[in-house]
């Protein structure tokens, strides 16, 4: 084997395609048998490449019938072959041989993986709208009739997932043994295929003609409605949205109505929450007259249901529902038959139940308008903002806008404040930093002077909170609070609170300060940063913990654009390059990644040079890295050159580019 | 800081917020079946006398009537409701329990379809949601039933009723069909493990005693984990479910029926690749020996299925799988062990130098199996030149001394088995690796050849660009 793999070994096999013979196909299989299934995988993976290399007359002679016959191999592999063969059609000559596709595929099909089966009937199903009349008939009709009468469940699976796509471009005649075959998979004796099979009975009946959906369709239906097997059954939910899109008023009372109504009732949650979780579906489906009289009613029951999975998606479902009902009535509707199960809900026991409600109910103020709201409404709010689930009282707060934009937020603060400040507190951190989330939006809306009152010290104490992505989304939220209230609220009210905690026992906590200087300096512009921010950042450099030493390098890298040229001349390069010397190789590794990061930006912004003048500085939003030099390549030509360009701005800037090429090209991985 | 080291009060010193909400202790769950509509109203049963206070003539009907009011279902959820009555229904069918143990004659024809009606009315429930999403039998507590007084005592009447010398199936055929057993295997799905274990014995009495439904009982059991493999991964009973098999298959009649072969490629090798295998696997080993001691010929099929779904990134089923090996080896034919040897022992030269060191220490242990060590020493010319590649790179490579230690006794064993042959490849190790990855090359050029092609063609106006 390993002789024949050089190229120019192997005999011209192919004749006519130039230098596809320097490929026999021999070395190609070689490949896709080799023992590594790592080394199978990526000759899958290239199949088209081998076949490329083959050409079509080649692929469709020797390569199909090799992979159509030797598939016994790892899930993995197959589930590539399957996906491949999906977008091999250009491959072996174009629609016109699209068949030859057909028997890898159909074997794929039959695999026990379900992920192989699904993917070879997504390919199939792919390559079906490629055939041509003809061949769809001669060739891939045949294909989906066996693979239905296949002896192991498997295929009869798979064939129901092709019946729709080949079913619209088939003869008459054809047809009825199409419908023919999917009717037994309907009944078939496994519940595999039954539930394959009602899985695919809606996308089935949208491309049948509405006789066949009413005789036919119908039928096979009511019967998966009432299979033996929860699991059959609650997949027919699913259908019924799909066939009651196709039919008339009067068809889908006959028809469907009894067998929907059947499943609300029906004795296994599974289906019952199914029927709950495809509501607004269904509702639309048979639109607002059968909603009102048949949907409503078992809405009602399914929130008042004794499973709690059923009820917690019923609530999911409250707003749409409401939504949706006819804008004429709407509002008498919700009032009697809706609000008065939300309101029982309230005080569910179930907090998943009340949890679904809660991040929906605050939609509810939009559809019922002010009065309600305040009158009906506002009651539960509060209720649920009192709740002992920290998650109930979230989805409240997280909803706020949709309240906001009714009856403005000032009448729930007073019980948002508790809320707010014992979530704050709570034991759970992502509960914590859920709340923090909502702080610029409760800014906004509660205005500052109510923030200043109420808010502000909590989101000073999450700036030392023991959990870290409490502390790192406690910065974030100091800078969204900044640009919604300005710089001069910034000055008097965060950054001096934030610079105290630079002289904080706790190194975290020192940490933090550089974090907040980090995300506050661009909202707070170059003054306050200059004379407030930087000092204590540079004073910080002589930190005994080396972590806060090269957060200092790495915080002057990230205010050095907003600083001018003569603090960083006067006070930043001294600090850095003292840090550059550290005995720490961290600190070292981001004094220089500093220094290199603000000189490169400053030569870049104001000093152009041609390409052939420019030193070994990268420029450092083009690349990160220093690219490692030949020893003292140009080092002093450039700068020597340069220093007679005597302002001392440049001066300062060159000095500082220099003194990047002075430090060895040392690489280390940050450590953060 | 110092004063209590339980606590950590560090934590909250840091945090500056007191902990309102600490966890609550889990209480210890239960639920109840999913058929409780609130009802409200509260069950009256008048009392019935003892069976054994009523003149034998006057037995049967009573037994009926207890029969009867035992269909009567109590919310367990609820504590403080009907308790009475609860305790009314418990000791009535304790006794019911008693009578059907001890009276002969209490079997009448008439007794059976209230039997089963009984027991269908009591066990037969819609199982409720399982309370975490995501349960994980190892470390989550079992979610118990909470109307266990009840339907232990159901249970146990049942089966008293099943093994009743009086029993007759042929009667009782009747009212234990197929839609009976579809019910009782859907049950095998409770997280109570009490429940489980009763499933079971009814169950393996019920396939003991109802020829005809032998088979349909075997095509539901393969539904239901052909749908656990395939489609949900989750089923609480699939160890009973083995347990039970495991007895079936002892009892086939040679040579086996295609069905059972099918049975065991198609549907016992699958199970080994579900994520929970640690809960059946011993249940699923057996049931695998059991075959193969059936029918040696079964061998490669089997072996060939568990090298196919061999665990790629889970040691620990790797382990089982190493396990459950060894276990099929102890009964190997040396005539089949020669047909899969060389498949058999490149996974395990894979396994013997795997970095995990449970997995390498496992596949070593082989090397302790006596009978295992015969047949590796009868075909040590080809099995040697498969290993040795892999111990001699771990006796130098491996980070685990102990692991170090094994594979040189192993290389030892092989050295005084096959001296010769232990030599030449000794001799050959470098040349045969440099031949290796020169071939490595070479594939890596072809490629590089093909990609280069494809570019080009990419470019050729009548080029066919794959999509």
């Amino acid at each position: 084997m390993a002789g024949a793999a050089g190229p120019g070994i192997g005999p011209g096999a192919a004749g006519g395609d130039g230098d596809d013979s320097l490929y026999p196909i021999a070395v190609l299989i070689d490949e896709l048998r080799n023992e590594d299934v790592q080394l199978r995988l990526n000759s899958i993976k290239k199949l088209s490449t081998i076949a490329l290399a083959l050409g079509v007359e080649r692929t469709r002679t020797e390569l199909l019938p090799f992979l159509t016959d030797t598939i016994y191999d790892e899930d993995e592999v197959l589930l590539a072959l399957a996906e491949q063969l999906g977008n091999f059609t250009g491959l072996v000559g174009g629609p016109d041989f699209a068949h030859c596709l057909l028997p890898p595929l159909e074997s794929l099909a039959t695999v026990e993986e379900t992920v192989v089966r699904d993917k070879a009937v997504e390919s199939l199903r792919q390559i079906s709208q490629e055939h041509t009349p003809v061949a769809l008939e001669a060739h891939f009709v045949p294909l989906v009739k066996r693979l239905a009468s296949g002896d192991w469940f498997t295929s009869r699976t798979s064939a129901c997932g092709l019946f729709s796509v080949c079913y619209p471009r088939a003869s008459n005649a054809l047809k009825a043994e199409i419908r023919q075959c999917f009717r037994s998979l309907c009944t078939d004796d496994t519940p595999m295929v039954r539930r394959a099979a009602a899985s695919k009975l809606g996308e089935f009946a949208k491309v049948l003609e509405l006789d066949s959906v009413k005789s036919e369709i119908v039928p096979l239906f009511t019967n998966l409605a009432s299979d033996e097997q929860d699991s059959v059954r609650l997949l027919a939910v699913e259908a019924c949205v799909s066939i009651a899109q196709l039919l008339s008023q009067d068809d889908l009372e006959a028809l469907v109505m009894p067998t929907l109504r059947q499943a609300a009732e029906d004795k296994s949650w599974r289906v019952r929450y199914m029927v709950a979780d495809k509501f607004s579906e269904l509702q639309k489906a048979v639109g607002p007259k059968i909603t009102l009289s048949d949907l409503i009613p078992a809405f009602q029951n399914l929130l008042k249901d004794c499973e709690a999975e059923v009820r917690a998606a019923a609530a999911h479902k409250v707003k749409e529902l409401c939504e949706n009902l006819p804008i004429e009535g709407r509002e008498t509707i919700i009032m009697n038959q809706i609000l008065p199960y939300i309101k029982e809900l309230v005080s569910d026991t179930n907090q998943h139940v009340k949890s679904a409600l809660a991040s929906v109910i605050m939609g509810l103020s939009t559809i019922l308008g002010k009065e309600n709201t305040i009158e009906h409404l506002l009651p539960l709010f509060l209720a649920q903002l009192k709740d002992e689930c920290p998650e109930v009282r979230l989805n409240i707060i997280s909803n706020l806008d949709c309240v906001n934009e009714v009856i403005g937020i000032r009448q729930l603060s007073q019980s948002l404040l508790p809320a707010i400040v014992e979530l704050a507190e709570d034991a759970k951190w992502r509960v914590r930093l859920a709340i923090i989330e909502y702080m610029p939006l409760l800014a906004g809306q509660l205005g500052v002077e109510f923030f200043d009152e109420k808010l502000n010290s909590l989101c000073m104490a999450w700036l030392v909170d023991h959990v870290y992505a409490i502390r790192e989304a406690a910065t974030s939220n100091l800078m969204k609070l900044v640009q919604k209230f300005g710089t001069e609220w910034a000055q008097n009210t965060i950054v001096p609170k934030v610079l105290v905690m630079a002289n904080d026992p706790n190194y975290l906590h020192r940490m933090t300060t550089l974090f907040c200087i980090n995300a506050l300096s661009e909202a707070c512009g170059q003054e306050i940063t200059t004379k407030q921010m930087l000092p204590i950042v540079l004073k910080m450099a002589g930190d005994q913990v080396a972590n806060v030493r090269f957060n200092v390098a790495k915080s002057l890298q990230k205010i050095g654009p907003i600083l001018d040229t003569e603090a960083l001349q006067e006070e930043v390069k001294p600090v850095l390059q003292k840090l550059g010397q550290d005995e720490d190789m961290d600190v070292k590794y981001f004094a220089q990644e500093a220094i290199s990061g603000i000189a490169a930006r400053a030569r870049k912004l104001d000093f152009p040079v041609k390409d052939s003048d420019e030193p070994s500085v990268p420029g450092a939003d083009k690349n990160h890295f220093w690219r490692p030099r030949g020893p003292r390549e140009d080092t002093g030509k450039g700068p020597a050159y340069q220093l007679h360009v005597n302002t001392r701005d440049t001066l300062a800037r060159l000095e500082m580019a220099e003194l990047v090429l002075f430090f060895p090209k040392q690489r280390l991985i940050p450590l953060d | 800081m110092s004063s209590a080291p339980t606590t950590p009060p560090s934590v909250d010193k840091v945090d500056g917020f007191s902990r309102k909400s600490v966890r609550k202790a889990r209480q210890k769950r239960s639920q109840s079946s999913s058929q409780f509509r609130s009802q409200g109203k509260p069950i009256e049963l008048t009392p019935l006398p003892l069976l054994k206070d009523v003149p034998s003539s006057e037995q049967p009907e009573l037994f009926l009537k207890k029969l009867q009011q035992c269909c009567v279902i109590f919310d367990f959820m609820d504590t403080l409701s009907d308790l009475k009555m609860k305790e009314y229904k418990r000791s009535t069918l304790n006794e019911l329990v008693d009578y059907i143990t001890i009276s002969r004659g209490c079997l009448t024809e008439q007794t059976y379809p209230e039997v089963v009606r009984m027991v269908s009315c009591n066990i037969f429930r819609t199982l409720p949601p399982s309370d975490s999403n995501e349960f994980d039998p190892e470390e989550d507590e079992p979610t118990l039933e909470a109307s266990w007084p009840h339907l232990q005592l159901v249970y146990e009447f049942f089966i008293r009723f099943l093994e009743s010398q009086e029993f007759q199936p042929s009667i009782a055929k009747k009212y234990i069909d197929q839609k009976f057993v579809l019910q009782l295997l859907e049950l095998f799905d409770s997280e109570d493990p009490r429940e489980r274990d009763y499933l079971k014995t009814v169950l393996h009495r019920i396939y003991g005693k109802f020829l005809g439904l032998r088979a349909f009982i075997r095509k539901q059991i393969n539904n239901i984990f052909l749908r656990f493999v395939y489609e949900t991964e989750h089923f609480n009973g699939v160890a009973e479910l083995l347990e039970i098999l495991g007895s079936i298959i002892n009892g086939f009649a040679l040579p086996l029926k295609a069905e059972h072969k099918q049975f065991l490629v198609k549907v016992l090798i699958p199970l080994h690749t579900v994520r929970s295998l640690s809960l059946f696997h011993a249940q699923l080993a057996y049931c695998i020996v059991q075959f193969l001691e059936k029918d040696p010929s079964l061998t490669e099929p089997v072996i060939r299925g568990l090298m196919k779904f061999w665990p790629k990134t889970c040691s620990q089923k790797e382990v089982m799988f190493l396990g459950e090996l060894e276990e099929i080896l102890d009964v190997i034919e040396p005539s089949q062990f020669i047909k899969i040897q060389e498949p058999l022992f490149k996974q395990i030269a894979k396994c013997v130098s795997s970095p995990h060191f449970q997995v390498a220490e496992r596949a070593l242990y082989y090397w302790n199996n006596e009978y295992i060590m015969s047949l590796i020493e009868e075909n040590s010319n080809v099995i040697l030149p498969i290993m040795f590649s892999s111990l001699y790179r771990i006796s130098k490579e491996h980070w685990n001394p102990a692991i170090v230690a094994l594979v040189y006794n192993v290389l030892k064993a092989f050295m005084e088995m096959n001296s010769a042959m232990f030599d030449e490849l000794t001799a050959t190790y470098k040349s045969d690796r440099q031949r290796e990855k020169k071939k490595e090359k070479e594939r890596e050029e072809l490629w590089k050849k093909l990609e280069d092609l494809e570019l080009k063609r990419g470019l050729r106006p009548d080029g066919i660009i794959p999509t």
